[in-house]
């Protein structure tokens, strides 16, 4: 059975998650990937304001292809995680509790995730055509000349993930 | 002497990417269908469950199997009796940039490495090209996502490292990578040749029908023997466990350097698009 989880997602929900629970999310994700991260710790490191408040959020990593008109969005399946590894840390230690993506991440990254007591879900890479029905809204809200991988403000219904890392700092691979 | 107009290439590579974008190929489906029969392991089951939905609804919403409808990579078989009175590359490209601009597919193609700027319409494709008795031309085309690329492996081996030295590396390759390249895989080998021609046969391999199994003995035996290896080592879909990490392994060989056993390790993702056209010359 698949749990359902609504955004913002409150600690306790969190933290009682388990690897290889399934989930089913359902309101508000940002997306972000490479470039956008490297903006975001660029900003932080020179303390300039973010386009979104990290705490308590969720980041789902992905870069869509793009909607054909009347569509919410393209194809939108997760990219690899592990090279967003050099990010996310600076990202959780500003509140950010959830990530979503794909494969496995370094070891360094589960001992931040751990101390953070925030969680890796994993989408199915590859089936960005079944995942774009999840999402029912999209819009650009940071960094638009970077295209696909510019920061978009979803929202999404049952979107499929699977716990991979969990708060305690257990991993699934 | 025969001719193929520029037109009928741009238009042929624009209607190929479009098409392999949305569609997988009959024999990936039956492959991830008889994977999903035969697959122990729960998550996994589901894993392939969904990668087989997803290509049913990307072809009914007409939409991309995948959002990384990758890097544009063609093997270009040209007849030697054709002739060509314009830029065959160009007119490749020019079909690359219609197809992506037209197909609302997405642009992964950066100028250059380190300044990282988006040429905008997925252009240039990586084309190789070969020649072939006769005036038609064959192009094998195939959308490369960025996944299972950066996972793709090469090393030069020496003599005495052997069979098992390959096998090893391959194993290696498949676990290192875990669920980052989209497994399960088609996983494209090349032995032999030297530096750079052992990763154009890995590549080459990929390409190659999904039950077609190799004509030289060494390269078949491999096959069938890494296949099961591969198979053994729970990866499975998406890196989460399962008896399904490699739905085929593609070895090709040549000839190489009396000091050399260079081995390359193509990793293709289950969203395994390509295909094959071929267009005729007309006399001129
Ligand atoms: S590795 Fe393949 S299936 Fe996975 S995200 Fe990349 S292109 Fe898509």
């Amino acid at each position: 059975m698949e749990k359902k989880l609504n955004t913002p997602i409150d600690d306790l929900t969190r933290e009682s998650l388990t690897i290889g629970d399934e989930v089913l999310i359902s309101g508000t994700i940002y997306t972000a990937r490479d470039a956008a991260h490297k903006n975001l710790v660029e900003a932080l490191d020179t303390s300039q304001k973010l386009p979104f408040e990290l705490e308590g959020q969720i980041v789902y990593y992905v870069g869509p292809t793009p909607a054909r008109p009347g569509k919410a969005i393209g194809s939108c399946g997760p990219t690899s995680s592990y090279r967003m590894d050099k990010f996310s840390p600076k990202l959780m230690a500003k509140g950010l509790k959830v990530m979503i993506g794909k494969g496995e991440r370094s070891n360094e990254l589960v001992a931040e995730v751990k101390k953070h007591k925030a969680v890796y879900l994993m989408a199915i890479g590859g089936i960005g055509a079944l995942l774009s029905k999840t999402v029912k809204s999209s819009e650009v809200i940071a960094y638009s000349e970077l295209g696909a991988e510019a920061i978009r403000k979803l929202t999404v219904e049952n979107f499929p993930a699977i716990v991979a890392i969990d708060s305690k700092g257990n991993t699934i691979f | 002497m025969y001719k193929i107009d520029r037109n009928l290439i741009v238009n042929t590579i624009k209607e190929m990417i479009m098409e392999t974008t949305r569609t997988l190929g009959s024999e990936v489906i039956k492959s991830l269908e008889s994977a999903f029969g035969n697959e122990k392991n729960n998550i996994a089951k589901n894993v392939l469950s969904k990668i087989i939905e997803n290509q049913r609804i990307a072809k009914e919403e007409n939409i991309p199997l995948c959002q990384d409808t990758g890097v544009c990579v063609c093997f270009i078989e040209i007849g030697r009796n054709l002739i060509f009175d314009y830029d065959l590359t160009e007119a490749i490209n020019e079909g690359v940039s219609v197809g992506y601009t037209e197909g609302f597919l997405r642009k992964s193609v950066v100028k250059h490495p380190l300044n990282r700027i988006n040429t905008k319409d997925n252009t240039p494709a990586v084309i190789h090209y070969d020649f072939i008795p006769g005036n038609k031309m064959i192009i094998h085309l195939a959308p490369k996502g960025g996944g299972s690329e950066n996972m793709s492996t090469l090393k030069m081996l020496t003599p005495a490292d052997g069979r098992e030295g390959i096998i090893n590396f391959v194993l290696e390759t498949i676990e290192n990578a875990g669920g980052k390249p989209c497994p399960p895989l088609i996983v494209g080998i090349g032995i032999g040749g030297n530096f750079e021609h052992v990763t154009y046969l890995a590549k080459k391999a990929i390409f190659r029908p999904i039950d077609d199994n190799a004509k030289i003995d060494e390269d078949r035996l491999l096959e069938v023997e890494l296949l099961e290896r591969i198979n053994k080592l729970n990866v499975g879909p998406m890196g989460l466990g399962g008896n399904t990490t490699a739905l085929a392994v593609k070895v090709n060989s040549a000839a190489c350097h009396i000091a050399s056993l260079p081995v390359a390790v193509n990793l293709q993702c289950h969203s395994a698009r390509k295909k094959e056209v071929t267009l005729i010359g007309k006399e001129a």
